[in-house]
């Protein structure tokens, strides 16, 4: 073995502190890519409500509550009313009929379901999130709504047509009533997956004192799980609403499009979403684009809201829970 | 006071190297006052001792008493932990090591560290040693640092066939030696001891012990450990921690006595290192 | 009750298996070779269609340039978030990622339609921006949480060797998410490769030559999807079921694959 210079090791310089070119370098770009991460999110709510400053200008805030849209150019007036009804409907009843379904399977899945079971049907339940909206649309066009129209909703409208959700169904073949069908299916895993996890995240202490008193699974469930896990259930409810008020591609295949306010679920409509997505390429006017960007400005200050709920929500629940958010180990 | 007592520790004299009289031991750390603080709680309160170059130091006391986080201020490992500050000050080789201006990636190469749980990097036994050695710039006859650093850390017999087979295939104890082969290939000033046999089994202890005792000629060791039997086995200088209470329950670790291992195992000035080390509390 | 709870398991399965159903029983029929490798051609006498190839190429040159674009910044914001930033900018980016992810994809289309397209035109380039913008969030998050899952105990070595932080980082930290980094890669891909919101603004008004080329306007599979369902043809309809059952077996081959790296690989991680 050749002998080796010993380096003194006294004699390395380390006073002086050396900024290391490699340290800040690392520093600075993946700083930067965090701060456009975040300066992202306030271009997007700038350019938006920038594009729809000329409408604003027309409009004014009135546009909020008329119901029009009639982009003919000399006379153009624009209205979000009948949208903002279109969007509140669909998406409210997709909530109600997706809410118990989604407490249902997330309850199988976490409490009652075989063990066996489990795996097969959760990666089902996701697989049904994974379906891009387009193909439920398209399935909602030519499957779904043919088949509402021609057995359901004459059979809903003939039992309970005295309320004036079940008037007589639209003569072709897209309703408002698909498209709350369509909503409920494509919000049912994301709501349905949260509550999962909550129920599973449930203390099995909590559980088992429960049923070690003598109550029957579902006193138990009833007693101690939804109690426990209901902050996070509200958070899933109002993410799932904020994916139904988002949707825009499968809602305006389904639709119909119209420019009214009724509450016959089996007539056409629109949303704000999908009348975004629809107008957008037949635009006859620089103006009526402006008035498409300002129906996103309110379709934005809505899943904003939404998500920043659900995100307050989620933060204090798992404050009162002690967990805490990202960083190492 | 008394003058001799019994330990619960034999100390053991035959296996070990008489220590130089003290006029000819050369400091190595000088530190005076040191305070650390981990966001506003004080783990460590005003040690003042020096370390000698080419001795093992050993640093015991019960637990609490803020051991790993003394010894890791010499080499700003605490640096990573967020809301920690020192006061007071480490020289070494003269400059404070502590202060503001010292660039703490330069400390840490001069001053290695072999941890509690060994830590091999998720790479062949070779490379885990080699690496380190491409990036501090020590490329030269790289297989021949490598090999003289597995002899010395009384690894190299066990793996010289199997250089490239992934270091996580070795047992505990071959592992934390490959550490602390990893430390030494550097070539380090003085490599610091985390408690590092606390996960092996006693026969990797004492490849461990073995291995400080022949390479402190070269070498300066300043190992923590939680087993008095190890400090009077392997240390020649051993340093005990203790815990202070104030008022409203706070607590900190100080300095209780440093001196020769004989004399700490022997004949403590400290009634608090008498109660240590004959094992009435602690 | 617990009969409520199967049943609600049971209609969610059925609606899955219905809509795979439908897609499978009327795509089947239609597609064949030339629906993938030939373009749609306008004949004299009628606009005869004969297959999508214009819309495959640009969906992969789209979604291509969108994981080009998303993955880099996705892992540096993980990077940053995960082994640089105090706690008070970490809870803030992430905040972000997470409203970011919340946004519809219809307002991430007129956005990067504002951005990009106006003044300009489409291009393939805006609609893989938009597509990114929708990656980014869930590229960044699953880097996350595989970078929390490499124990401190592998930094400190690496640092308590004198190596500097940013070297520790990149060459013993990320090696070991990679793994994790190309399973959110996949998941992501199969969430943006079905979207059509924020194509239809950006890259939705097309010939039929079949091009590669990014800086005009692409078909892509889910734009044409959308067109072609809303055609008067039902030729047209036959050709979108067709296309829809690529991408569903595209997207399910992705979804699940993606499943399977994940729990593989964290098991990997967590035996070690």
């Amino acid at each position: 073995m050749t002998s080796l210079d010993l380096t003194d090791a006294a004699r390395r310089p380390f006073t002086g502190r050396r900024v290391r070119f490699g340290d800040v370098s690392l520093q600075v770009v993946a700083g930067t890519a965090a701060a456009a991460a975040t300066v992202l999110v306030g271009l997007i709510v700038w350019k938006v409500v920038d594009g729809a400053r000329p409408a604003i200008s027309h409009e004014g805030v009135q546009f909020v509550w008329r119901i029009a849209w009639n982009p003919v150019l000399g006379r153009e007036v624009f209205g979000a009313a009948s949208f903002l009804f279109g969007t509140a409907l669909t998406s409210l009843f997709a909530l109600a009929l997706a809410a118990p379904l989604a407490m249902g399977i997330a309850l199988f899945l976490s409490e009652l379901a075989p063990r066996g079971v489990r795996a097969p049907v959760t990666a089902l339940v996701e697989t049904l999130a994974a379906v891009p909206s387009v193909v439920i649309g398209l399935w909602g066009i030519f499957v779904l709504g043919p088949a509402l129209q021609r057995y359901v909703e004459p059979a809903l409208h003939s039992v309970l047509g005295f309320i004036p959700l079940f008037g007589p169904p639209g003569s072709a073949g897209p309703s408002i009533f698909t498209a709350i069908i369509v909503l409920t299916m494509m919000i049912l895993p994301i709501v349905s997956s949260i509550s999962r996890e909550l129920f599973l995240g449930v203390p099995h202490e909590l559980k088992e004192g429960a049923l070690a008193l003598g109550s029957t699974r579902w006193e138990m469930v009833r007693g101690v799980v939804f109690p426990y896990a209901r902050g996070g259930i509200a958070a899933a409810l109002i993410l799932g609403l904020g994916r139904a008020v988002g949707e825009a591609i499968a809602v305006t295949q389904v639709i119909g499009g119209g420019v009214f306010i009724h509450w016959n679920l089996f007539d056409t409509g629109d949303t704000l979403a999908s009348k975004i997505a629809e107008s957008f390429q037949g635009a006859a006017s620089d103006l009526e684009v402006s008035a498409l960007f300002y129906l996103a400005v309110i379709l934005l200050v809505f899943s904003l809201l939404a998500n920043l709920t659900a995100q307050w929500i989620v933060w204090r629940v798992a404050r009162a829970h002690g967990i805490s958010r990202g960083g190492h180990a | 006071m008394s003058t001799t007592i019994e330990p619960t520790v034999r100390v053991e004299t035959t296996r070990r190297q008489p220590m130089p009289p003290r006029e000819r031991l050369e400091a190595i750390f000088q530190v005076d006052g040191l305070d650390a603080i981990y966001s506003g709680k004080t783990a460590v309160k005003g040690v003042s001792m020096e370390i000698y170059k080419n001795l093992v130091t050993a640093i015991i006391g019960p637990s609490g008493c803020g051991k790993s986080t003394y010894i890791r201020c010499f080499n700003r490992m605490n640096d990573l932990i967020p809301g920690f500050t020192q006061t007071g000050t480490i020289h070494y080789h003269g400059q404070d090591i502590c202060g503001s201006n010292i660039d703490p990636v330069a400390v840490r190469r001069n001053i290695g560290m072999v941890f509690q749980r060994p830590n091999p990097f998720p790479k062949s036994i070779q490379d885990n040693v080699a690496w380190g050695l491409k990036v501090l710039g020590m490329k030269d006859n790289l297989d021949e640092r490598v090999e003289r650093a597995l002899t010395r850390a009384a690894l190299w017999d066990e793996v010289k066939d199997r250089l490239k087979a992934s270091a996580l295939s070795l047992s505990g104890g071959q592992q934390q030696r490959l550490c602390i082969a990893r430390a030494i290939a550097v070539e380090p000033d003085v490599v610091l001891m985390d408690e590092p046999a606390s996960a092996l089994d006693p026969i990797a202890t004492q490849a461990i012990e073995q291995l400080m005792h022949d390479l402190k000629s070269e070498y300066t060791f300043v190992i923590v450990t939680h087993n008095m039997q190890q400090a009077a086995r392997v240390a020649d200088m051993t340093a005990f921690f203790s815990i202070s209470q104030g008022e409203e329950g706070s607590r900190w670790g100080e300095l209780i006595e440093y001196d020769a291992t004989e004399k700490i195992f022997t004949a403590p000035s400290d009634k608090k290192t008498e109660d240590y080390v004959t094992g009435r509390f602690g | 009750m617990e009969g409520l709870a199967w049943l609600a398991a049971a209609i969610a399965i059925a609606f899955l298996v219905l809509i795979v159903w439908s897609v499978a029983r009327k795509g089947a029929s239609e597609l064949n070779l030339d629906l993938l490798t030939k373009g749609p051609a306008v004949t004299f006498l009628s606009t005869a269609k004969v297959g999508l190839a214009n819309a495959f190429a640009g969906t992969i040159v789209i979604v291509g340039l969108a994981i080009a674009m998303a993955l880099p910044v996705g892992i540096l914001v993980a990077v940053y978030l995960n082994e640089f930033a105090p706690a008070s900018i970490r809870n803030g980016v992430s905040l972000a990622l997470d409203v970011l992810n919340g946004v519809p994809a219809i307002v991430i289309g007129i956005f990067v339609y504002g951005l990009f397209v106006l003044g300009h035109g489409q291009s393939g380039l805006a609609g893989s921006f938009a597509l990114a913008c929708l990656m980014l969030p869930l590229v960044a998050r699953s880097t996350m949480e595989v970078l929390a899952l490499v124990p401190n105990s592998l930094r400190e070595a690496g640092l308590g060797l004198g190596i500097p932080q940013w070297r520790t980082t990149l060459s013993i930290v990320l090696p070991q998410t990679i793994g994790g980094i190309v399973t959110g890669t996949v998941l992501a891909v199969a969430r943006v490769a079905g979207e059509t919101a924020p194509l239809l603004f950006t890259s939705s008004i097309v010939g039929t030559q079949t091009s590669w080329n990014p800086r005009h306007a692409l078909q892509s599979i889910p734009v044409a999807i959308f067109e072609l369902s809303e055609s008067p043809d039902p030729a047209d309809h036959a050709r979108a079921w067709a296309a829809a059952l690529v991408l569903i077996l595209f997207i399910l081959f992705a979804s699940l694959g993606g499943r399977w790296l994940a729990t593989r690989s964290r098991t990997r991680m967590l035996s070690r």
